[in-house]
């Protein structure tokens, strides 16, 4: 059943590109909640004891001859990342409610992203996990060339070579298991033990084509440039869920399939992720525009990910991807925030010329969303953030405590950067530069006609807020499917 | 054997020649402007509608005619050997016959049009005449006969190069293809006879018997190397690549597109059935540190060579003709992997590589064909906007250029994995990871420049003089045709197994 949120996404993006211009953002809203819906009805109707393994759900012969299959199948790693997927596809078409021009395409490419990546998250055939892998490349591009803000050329051409640059080791790797094995199936492949010379080649390659896209230091630059000069909604989806295919893919191919290679490099991927949290924490402290801030965070937060993975004990992984979950859903209420509820009404993003507003009384709302998602992301208890790089940190300790410590230390960089710019942004108590404003901001024009945080916005922020607090008091509900299934994965025997 | 039973399996091929003949005396009753009176404004009306039903019935009459040779191609025995393999039919060659007919097929859709060209008649001629080319080439195992395919493909080819008679850049292009492809015709003739000299035969098959025996001499070397440098020219392998940007970009459109698919395609199949049925005994190898003299390290380096130098310098093009020049020639290495992999899988990866290349390259120049229509060029400018002034093509054009860049679910992308999964296969030891990561970093760098194209389409505005005629009224036959085209390029992605099957089966 879970596949149909492929077919109905694909489908969906299809129609919102026919359909008359005023009904596509209505199109994409009911496409992505049928999604989210589907993903929760399974959620909550599968017994947990099914989700440890990885089950097939469909599985159809396609290429014959190349022994390549239709083969969809879902545990509860895959079901996590479905479900961040499902709620940040609804809340990003609801942020992005008022798209004034093309929106039919807006919504196509949109759409075509969310639909790749539920279909990376459930594919079981290395063949067609790599399809819609790469799947989502392109349509990035679009999103951000055409309806991006600063810079958006080049940010977009930037990301998207990138992307594919991790793209092209990610196919060297996959052609090198498959013909190695001679199988495509992921199943299979977990199975088959590759010669130890050739893991400990393979494996750095496929995984550092995958951690490009997971943003790994040093190849993370693609990531702030491209967030900032995406639309709100697209930096919504790339911080949200686009960097967590690579670290996911990176779990399921690259560990699984060459667990000795994984053991020869785990340690570098540690130092890497290591040096990546702390550099772009303290990066992100010193920048001037906000969205550059949360383009640095999600770095940050994303080498948690990493420093989880490389652990490799099953506390660590299974807090990998609980923040891949946690990440998902705040960096896109931290970009709904900034780009969406200040930027367009304020048409600035400098945290200079934010703190002589006064936002905080102007924009209660926005103020109380973007408090709990500093919150979140700060790691405070009763957040998802919290529960997620805890079990983490705990996780690495016995495997890694030199990194746990450097790593304990740089949490505060985070706390320092995430207090800079709430307080920026909204709290400043000293105005400077520009003139303190009670009541309306003069800066934009249009100001008039979006006083007031609208339905839409409220519905999206209340959407993340509710799934950053449910995870964040009551994580069980995600490590009760998450644990066993990391349970069963190669590597960790 | 009678001459009934021989005309009925040529008789695909007799279908095309009868057609075109019959084109041509059509196209001659369409009169024309005397000479006295100049060029054609003068022109009466009522004589111009004249001519532009007599172009209607020209085109009308080539379309049928290649429609009942490929009725007449699924009507031939499955197997047929004629003449010592002058004529060989087996389902691969009936299988690229069809293929072929159906590139020329879209050819002439994408040459008709509601203005009358002059000559009309005269135009459609000549690309049925290049088809039977094709079908002959595709259609022998005999390396004289294979010649004399390609001198009636190449002169043709020169002739459509040439056609626009108005456009100095038309007769460079022609002028160009000429001197390069004569050349390469001599080099083609001269392998040829070193081989004859060697083997004493000019059967492909009886070829590989007589080489079974002997090792790579000098004098084999010499034959083999020659006989590759002349269809390294037809397909636009880099080094002898230099005629494909200036044909591709001053040909009439049509022409250039049958340039860019049939000849290519056709090419592939011969040089495929050459190197690994004839020469099968001397293949060598390209490992690397395992190399071994024989045609595989030529065609390896020839591939590499092509895909670099083709992806580096189709960056710097604003030409989007120019562009899909030089891509041709990277699309050219890419597709030289398969034969290099060699055995049955490496050159069906080849020839499903080369098929899908060809359908996408025939939409993209329909493309081109209506924007220069539009606005009387096709540099990158003349596409600003494209998604606004006509959506449909736009969206096609986003599916032959994502296609060619290798990004799924198109038919390029499959084609890829295809071809370098099949080259790994075939080297113990991953010994042409060398050669497939080269192909990877080109692909990596070709996604740059058909995203500029993809740039200049949908993210650029349009130029704000409105004198443009708007794409949306009339070429309705081109459009379905660019639309079809775009279709079969999805399916082919979505569905790969219908075509990569058959051709896989098709393969001896």
């Amino acid at each position: 059943m879970i596949a149909w949120t492929i077919y109905i996404t694909v489908a969906g993006a299809v129609l919102s590109l026919l359909v008359p211009r005023v009904v596509a953002r209505w199109m994409a809203l009911l496409t992505t909640i049928a999604g989210l819906a589907l993903t929760l009805v399974m959620f909550v109707r599968t017994p947990i004891e099914n989700l440890a393994h990885f089950t097939t759900i469909v599985r159809v012969p396609w290429v014959p001859a190349l022994g390549m299959n239709y083969h969809l199948a879902i545990d509860g790693v895959s079901l996590t990342m479905v479900l961040v997927t499902g709620i940040s596809a609804v809340s990003t078409v609801l942020f992005s409610w008022d798209v004034e021009d093309r929106q039919n395409e807006f919504f196509f490419w949109l759409l075509l992203v969310v639909g790749g990546c539920y279909g990376v998250f459930l594919s079981a055939d290395l063949f067609l996990f790599f399809v819609f892998y790469e799947l989502v490349i392109v349509p990035k591009y679009f999103l951000i060339a055409i309806f991006g803000s600063t810079n958006k050329e080049y940010g977009a051409m930037k990301l998207t070579l990138y992307s594919f640059f991790g793209g092209m080791f990610v196919f060297v790797g996959i052609l090198v298991a498959y013909v190695t094995a001679g199988s495509l199936d992921l199943g299979q492949l977990s199975e088959f033990q590759f010669p130890p010379h050739l893991q400990t080649w393979a494996f750095p390659v496929l995984f550092l084509g995958f951690a490009v896209l997971a943003g790994i230091w040093p190849l993370h630059t693609w990531a702030p440039t491209g967030h900032v000069a995406a639309p709100t909604a697209g930096s919504m989806l790339l911080a949200g869920i686009v960097m967590k295919l690579g670290s996911y893919a990176g779990l399921r191919v690259a560990m699984n399939l060459f667990p000795q290679g994984f053991q020869m490099w785990s340690k570098w991927i540690v130092v890497l992720a290591v040096i990546g949290i702390i550099y772009a924490a303290a990066v992100a402290l010193r920048q001037g525009d906000l969205k550059f801030v949360i383009g640095y965070s999600s770095v940050s937060h994303m080498g948690f990910v990493l420093l989880g993975l490389a652990a490799a004990t099953s506390l660590s992984v299974s807090g990998a991807v609980l923040q891949m979950f946690s990440h998902g859903v705040i960096a896109a209420l931290l970009f709904a925030v900034a780009g969406r509820m200040i930027y367009r009404r304020t048409h600035t993003r400098e945290l200079d010329a934010l703190a002589g507003m006064n936002l905080s009384r102007i924009l209660p709302f926005a103020a109380f969303a973007f408090v709990i998602a500093s919150a979140a992301s700060m790691g405070i208890p009763g957040f998802s953030g919290f529960a997620a790089e805890i079990t983490i940190l705990i996780g690495a300790w016995k495997t890694y405590p030199v990194a746990v410590w450097i790593t304990g230390a740089g949490m505060v960089l985070v706390a320092a950067f995430t207090l800079r710019a709430l307080k920026q942004s909204f709290f400043a108590d000293k105005p400077e530069g520009v003139r303190a404003q009670e009541g309306r901001v003069a800066l934009d024009p249009d100001w008039n006609e979006q006083d007031s945080i609208t339905v839409a916005e409220k519905c999206g922020a209340c959407l993340l807020m509710f799934a950053t607090l449910a995870v964040g008091i009551y994580p069980k509900l995600l490590l009760d499917r998450i644990m066993p299934a990391v349970e069963t994965m190669r590597f960790l025997k | 054997m009678s001459y009934l039973e021989l005309l009925k399996l040529v008789s695909p091929e007799a279908m095309v020649v009868i057609t075109a003949l019959l084109v041509l005396a059509i196209g001659l009753t369409s009169r024309r402007a005397t000479a006295v009176t100049g060029v054609s404004s003068v022109r009466p009306p009522t004589r111009a509608a004249e001519n532009t039903a007599v172009a209607g019935l020209c085109s009308f009459m080539a379309a049928a005619g290649l429609v009942i040779a490929a009725i007449a191609v699924f009507m031939l025995p499955r197997n047929a050997t004629l003449f010592g393999g002058m004529l060989v039919i087996t389902p691969l060659n009936s299988l690229f016959k069809i293929i072929c007919i159906a590139l020329a097929f879209s050819t002439v859709l994408l040459a008709a049009s509601k203005n009358a060209p002059r000559h009309a008649g005269e135009y459609l001629a000549i690309v049925l005449l290049a088809t039977v080319g094709l079908m002959l080439l595709v259609g022998s195992e005999e390396l004289l006969m294979i010649f004399i395919g390609l001198e009636l493909l190449g002169l043709s080819l020169y002739v459509m190069a040439a056609f626009d008679k108005s456009d100095i850049r038309s007769a460079e292009a022609g002028l160009k293809y000429f001197l390069f492809g004569s050349t390469s015709s001599a080099f083609t003739l001269f392998g040829i006879s070193l081989i004859y000299g060697m083997s004493g035969t000019t059967g492909l098959v009886a070829i590989s018997q007589k080489l079974a025996t002997t090792s790579v001499q000098p004098l084999l070397a010499v034959g083999i190397v020659m006989t590759l440098v002349g269809f390294a020219f037809k397909i636009a392998a880099a080094p002898f690549h230099l005629w494909a940007p200036d044909a591709y970009q001053g040909a009439p459109v049509p022409s250039a597109a049958f340039i860019a698919s049939g000849s290519k395609v056709a090419s592939f199949v011969v040089l495929g059935k050459i190197v690994l049925i004839g020469f099968a005994p001397v293949q060598g190898s390209a490992n690397w540190h395992a190399l071994i003299a024989g045609w595989s390290p030529v065609l390896a380096a020839l591939a590499a060579l092509s895909i670099v130098v083709g992806n580096l310098v189709a960056l710097a093009q604003t030409n989007v003709r120019r562009l899909l020049a030089y891509s041709a020639v990277a699309h050219g290495g890419y597709t030289l992997i398969g034969l290099v992999a060699g055995g049955r899988d490496g050159f069906s990866a080849a020839l499903f590589y080369t098929t899908i290349y060809a359908i996408t390259l025939v939409g993209a120049f329909g493309v081109v064909g209506l924007v220069r229509r539009e606005t009387g060029g096709d540099d990158y400018s003349n596409f600003y906007g494209l998604a606004s002034r006509s959506p449909l093509l736009a969206g096609c054009m986003a599916i032959f250029m994502l296609s060619l860049a290798g990004i799924p679910p198109l038919a390029g992308f499959f084609g890829k994995f295809y071809l370098f999964s099949v080259a790994l296969h075939a080297s113990a030891n991953h010994g042409l990871l060398w050669l497939v990561g080269v192909a990877l970093l080109g692909s990596f760098i070709s996604l740059y420049y058909y995203l500029m194209v993809l740039r200049a389409i949908f993210v650029e505005k349009s130029a704000p003089e409105t004198d443009r005629r708007s794409l949306s009224t009339d070429r309705f036959l081109q459009k379905l045709t660019v639309s079809v085209l775009a279709a079969a390029v999805l399916i082919l992605g979505v569905m790969p197994d219908i075509l990569a099957a058959r051709i896989l089966a098709t393969v001896p």
